[in-house]
C-alpha cells in the first residue's frame, strides 16, 4: 500500500525550504488599508460605510449581497478615506473601501471573547461563520457559510481539512500546523459538530513530516478524526484530488464535493472558523509567505488584510536582486503582478518574488505529441486534442473532448518539452464555453 | 519599483525538459547500437551515418530558409531522423543512396507535412520503405567480414537455424544499428529510465510478434526467440514505434498500436514473401494513429461511467 494519492501530476521544484523553517510574525501595517469588496467567489459585496465614517477593527464594513457572497471585515480601527476601484492582484480594479489607519487598533464590542461552540446551535454557528467574513483561505474564496450549508447535513461524511500545500515555495498552512494545530484540531471539531455523521480527515503532503506528526499526536485521542499523510506530487491540494486520495470518491466538474458526502476547507480557513466561532474574532488576517530567490529574508508573516503588498516586501528586507516576476499565490496557479501597489486579499497566500520569468526564458515550439501532458494531467482528459480545439475557437470539439473538466491546475503546462501555453488557451476557451453555457441558459 | 513587471498566466515554473534534451535522450541510446554498428561493419558505417545525418540536417535547414519558416535544427529531431535511417542501412552501400533517402525523410515526409510534429509516417522508416522499392538489390546486400550473407530471419525462412548467442551479441550480417540485441536493450534502459519512452508499445509490440509466430509459425523457444531478436524488431519496437509524432498520445492507444504492429509484423512475417516485415508493419500502423487514438481517448476523471 502506497500513500494516498491520485493518478496524474507533476514534481515542480519544491523551494519551501526558503522559508519554511520561519515562524510566522505579526506584521503590522503602516500606510492605508484597501478592502476590495470582492474578495471571493459570487457577488460582490456592497459597501455600509462612507466616506469620512469611523470604523473599528473587527467592524462589518462590506454586506454579502447575495447567496454566493461574502462579508467584508475592516482590520484596523481609522477613518474611511474613500470608495473608488482599486488594482486587485488579477489586474482588475475593483470597487474598494480605503481606509486611514490611526494605529489604535480599537475593535468593536466583545471582539476576542471566548464562546462555547457546544452550546452553540447549528445554525448560529452557520451565521456566525457567516458573520465573519469566512471564504475558503486555500485561494478560490469560495464563501465558507454556503460550503456549510449543504442539502442534507446527514449525507455528508468527511469533513477534509486540507493540509496538503502543494504549491511549491508556499508554507504558510505547514507554519499554521506548526504553531497552531489546536485551533485547526478546534475548528474542525466545530465544523463537526455541524455534521453528525462526519469523520474528520486532515491530509498532509509527505514533504511535512513534522506537521503529520504533530497533528497525529494531537488527535491521538479524539475519536471522529484521524490524520491522512499524502503522497507528495502537484496538484495533491486540488479539492477533487484530495478527495480522491483520501476518500476514492470521484467529483467532477459538474458535481460539488458535498454530492459524495464531502467538505473540504483549507487549514487556514479551519483556523478562522475556529477564531470565529470560540474566540468572536471575524476574519482580519491571514497568514502570507513572502518568499522567491529575489527576497532578501523569505518569512511567513500574519497580516492584516487590506494591507499594501509592498509593505511584506520591506519587511522582507527588500529585493536582494531585482525580480523579473511577482506571482500572489504559488507559481502553478497563482497570478502575475505587474505592481506590488494591491491589498493582501482573504486568498493572497503567498508573494513569490522570482529572478527569472521562465515563462518569457522558454520559447513555444512545435508540438511533437509526446503525450506527457496525457500521464501529468489529473482529470485524465487530454490536452494535446484541448488544444487543437482552442487553437480553432471551437467550442464544440473542446467540450468533447471534456475540456470543462480542466481545473487550470498546471501541470500539462509545466511538463510541456515544447513550452507551449496549454493551460492558458484552455482558461480562454472555459471561459468562453462558460459564456455560451449562460448565454442559452 | 518603477518599472512594470512580466505577466503571464499561470503556471509561471516550466520543467527543464524541452524538445531538444528529449532529442538528445534518444540520440544517447542510439550510441550503443551505432558504436556496435561501426565497430563490427567498419568505416563504411560510420560515412554512411555522418552522410545520412547530414542530408537530413541539410534538407532541413535548406528547406526552411527556401520556405523562408524558422530554422528547427537544433530542436535535433532531424539529427535523430538521419541517425534511425542510417542505422536501417546496409553497411556498403553507396552513400548516395543513403544521402537521398536523408533528403525524402525529411522533405518529402516530414516538412511538406508541416514539419516536426505534423508527418503522419515515421519519416525514417518512410525513406527507408521508400529506398526498399526503389533499390532493393543495394539495399538487401548485406556483408559481414567480407562475407554476403542472408540476414537470420531469411535463413530461418528457408528452414535452416541461426545461433542465438550471435545474434544477442550482434555477430551476424543486418543493417547497421539492428543486429546487435545487447547493445539495442541497454539504448532501450536507458529510454525507459530517462522516461522518454514508455514500456507500453514496445512490450506489446514484442510479445504479440511473439504469440503470432509461436501459433502461426514453429511450436518452438528457440525459433520464437531468433524471431524476436532478428529482423529489427527490437530496433523497431524500442527506437521506431515509440516515435512520439506517429504513435498514438493515449495510453490505451499505445497498447492497441503494439497490438497491432505484432499482428502485421508476424503476418508479414509468416504468410507474405519477405522474411521481415517490421518497417511496414511501423508505417501503416502509422497511418491508423488517428483512428486509435478517437477509439481510445480516456475517459475523464470521474465521468467513467458516462
Amino acid at each position: 500500500m502506497g500513500l494516498a494519492t491520485f493518478k496524474g501530476g507533476v514534481h515542480p521544484y519544491e523551494g519551501k525550504e526558503l522559508s519554511e523553517h520561519k515562524p510566522v510574525q505579526v506584521l503590522m501595517p503602516k500606510g492605508e488599508l484597501v478592502y476590495p469588496m470582492s474578495q471571493h467567489i459570487g457577488a460582490p459585496a456592497a459597501p455600509l460605510v462612507k466616506k469620512g465614517d469611523k470604523v473599528l477593527a473587527g467592524q462589518k464594513i462590506g454586506e454579502a449581497s447575495g447567496f454566493i457572497s461574502a462579508n467584508v471585515i475592516c482590520s484596523v480601527s481609522g477613518t474611511v478615506k474613500a470608495i473608488e476601484p482599486r488594482r486587485v492582484a488579477s489586474g482588475a480594479m475593483v470597487n474598494s473601501i480605503v481606509v486611514e489607519n490611526d494605529g489604535e487598533y480599537q475593535t468593536v464590542e466583545g471582539l476576542g471573547a471566548d464562546r462555547d461552540a457546544a452550546k452553540l446551535s447549528k445554525q448560529e454557528i452557520r451565521d456566525i461563520v457567516k458573520e465573519a467574513g469566512i471564504v475558503g483561505l486555500g485561494g478560490a474564496g469560495f464563501p465558507t457559510h454556503v460550503k456549510l450549508t449543504p442539502k442534507d447535513d446527514s449525507k455528508i461524511d468527511y469533513i477534509l481539512v486540507n493540509g496538503a500545500e502543494c504549491e511549491p515555495y508556499l508554507t504558510s498552512d505547514y507554519r499554521l500546523m506548526m504553531e497552531e494545530p489546536e485551533k485547526i484540531v478546534g475548528g474542525l471539531k466545530v465544523i463537526l459538530q455541524l455534521f453528525e455523521n462526519a469523520k474528520g480527515v486532515i491530509g498532509i503532503e509527505n514533504n511535512k513530516p513534522e506537521a503529520i506528526k504533530k497533528l497525529q499526536e494531537l488527535v491521538k485521542d479524539e475519536p471522529r478524526i484521524e490524520v491522512c499523510p499524502l503522497k507528495t506530487k502537484y496538484p495533491q491540494g486540488g479539492e477533487r484530488s484530495l478527495i480522491y486520495a483520501v476518500t476514492g470518491r470521484k467529483v467532477n466538474s459538474s458535481m460539488l464535493p458535498a454530492d459524495v458526502g464531502c467538505i473540504v476547507d483549507n487549514v487556514d480557513t479551519v483556523i478562522s472558523i475556529y477564531m470565529a466561532v470560540c474566540k468572536t474574532t471575524p476574519l482580519m488576517r491571514r497568514v502570507v509567505t513572502v518568499t522567491g530567490d529575489a527576497v532578501a529574508n523569505p518569512q511567513n508573516y500574519s497580516v492584516k488584510i487590506g494591507t499594501n503588498m509592498q509593505e511584506l516586501v520591506e519587511a522582507a528586507g527588500g529585493f536582494k536582486t531585482e525580480p523579473e516576476k511577482l506571482i500572489a499565490g504559488g507559481p502553478m496557479m497563482g497570478m502575475a503582478l505587474f505592481t506590488t501597489d494591491i491589498p493582501v486579499t482573504k486568498t493572497n497566500s503567498a508573494l513569490l518574488c522570482m529572478t527569472k520569468d521562465e515563462v518569457a526564458a522558454n520559447e513555444e515550439t512545435a508540438c511533437i505529441r509526446c503525450g506527457k501532458c496525457v500521464s501529468a494531467c489529473p482529470s485524465h482528459i487530454v490536452p494535446v486534442m484541448m488544444m487543437k480545439a482552442a487553437l480553432k475557437g471551437d467550442c464544440e470539439a473542446f467540450e468533447k473532448y471534456n475540456g470543462m473538466e480542466c481545473m487550470e491546475c498546471g501541470s500539462c503546462t509545466f511538463i510541456c518539452p515544447a513550452k507551449r501555453p496549454l493551460t492558458q488557451a484552455f482558461k480562454e476557451m472555459r471561459k468562453t464555453v462558460a459564456a455560451n453555457r449562460r448565454k442559452k441558459g | 519599483m518603477n518599472k512594470l513587471l512580466n505577466v503571464s498566466s499561470s503556471p509561471h515554473v516550466r520543467s527543464h525538459e524541452n524538445t531538444q534534451s528529449i532529442m538528445m535522450d534518444v540520440m544517447i541510446a542510439m550510441l550503443p547500437a551505432t558504436a556496435f554498428g561501426v565497430f563490427q561493419f567498419g568505416l563504411n558505417a560510420l560515412l554512411v551515418l555522418i552522410v545520412t545525418v547530414a542530408a537530413c540536417v541539410l534538407s532541413e535547414y535548406v528547406f526552411e530558409k527556401i520556405t523562408k519558416r524558422t530554422n528547427t535544427i537544433y530542436d535535433l529531431s532531424a539529427v535523430v531522423t538521419g541517425m534511425i535511417l542510417a542505422l536501417n542501412m546496409p553497411a556498403d552501400i553507396p552513400l548516395w543512396i543513403p544521402a537521398l533517402g536523408g533528403i525524402f525523410a525529411i522533405v518529402v515526409v516530414k516538412q511538406l507535412y508541416g514539419g516536426l510534429g505534423q508527418n503522419f509516417m515515421n519519416p525514417a522508416l518512410a525513406a527507408r520503405c521508400f529506398l526498399l522499392i526503389s533499390f532493393t538489390g543495394q539495399m538487401s546486400t548485406f556483408t559481414l567480414d567480407g562475407w554476403s550473407g542472408a540476414t537470420p530471419l531469411a535463413v530461418i525462412k528457408g528452414g535452416g537455424t541461426v545461433d542465438l548467442a550471435a545474434m544477442v551479441i550482434g555477430k551476424i550480417p543486418g543493417t547497421i544499428g539492428e543486429v546487435s540485441v545487447i547493445a539495442l536493450l541497454i539504448g532501450a534502459a536507458y529510454l525507459v529510465v530517462r522516461k522518454v519512452i514508455s514500456l507500453r508499445i514496445p512490450v506489446a509490440y514484442i510479445l504479440t510478434t511473439a504469440v503470432f509466430v509461436f501459433i502461426f509459425g514453429q511450436q518452438d523457444l528457440n525459433y520464437v526467440l531468433m524471431q524476436v531478436c532478428g529482423g529489427g524488431l527490437i530496433f523497431g519496437a524500442f527506437f521506431m514505434a515509440t516515435d512520439y509524432v506517429t504513435s498514438p498520445i493515449t495510453p490505451m492507444g499505445q497498447i492497441v498500436f503494439g497490438i497491432l504492429l505484432g499482428l502485421l509484423t508476424g503476418l508479414f512475417r509468416i504468410f507474405g514473401g519477405s522474411a521481415e516485415g517490421v518497417s511496414y508493419a511501423i508505417i501503416i500502423s502509422n497511418l491508423l494513429v488517428p483512428l486509435i487514438e478517437r477509439a481510445t481517448m480516456p475517459k475523464a476523471f470521474g465521468k467513467e461511467g458516462k
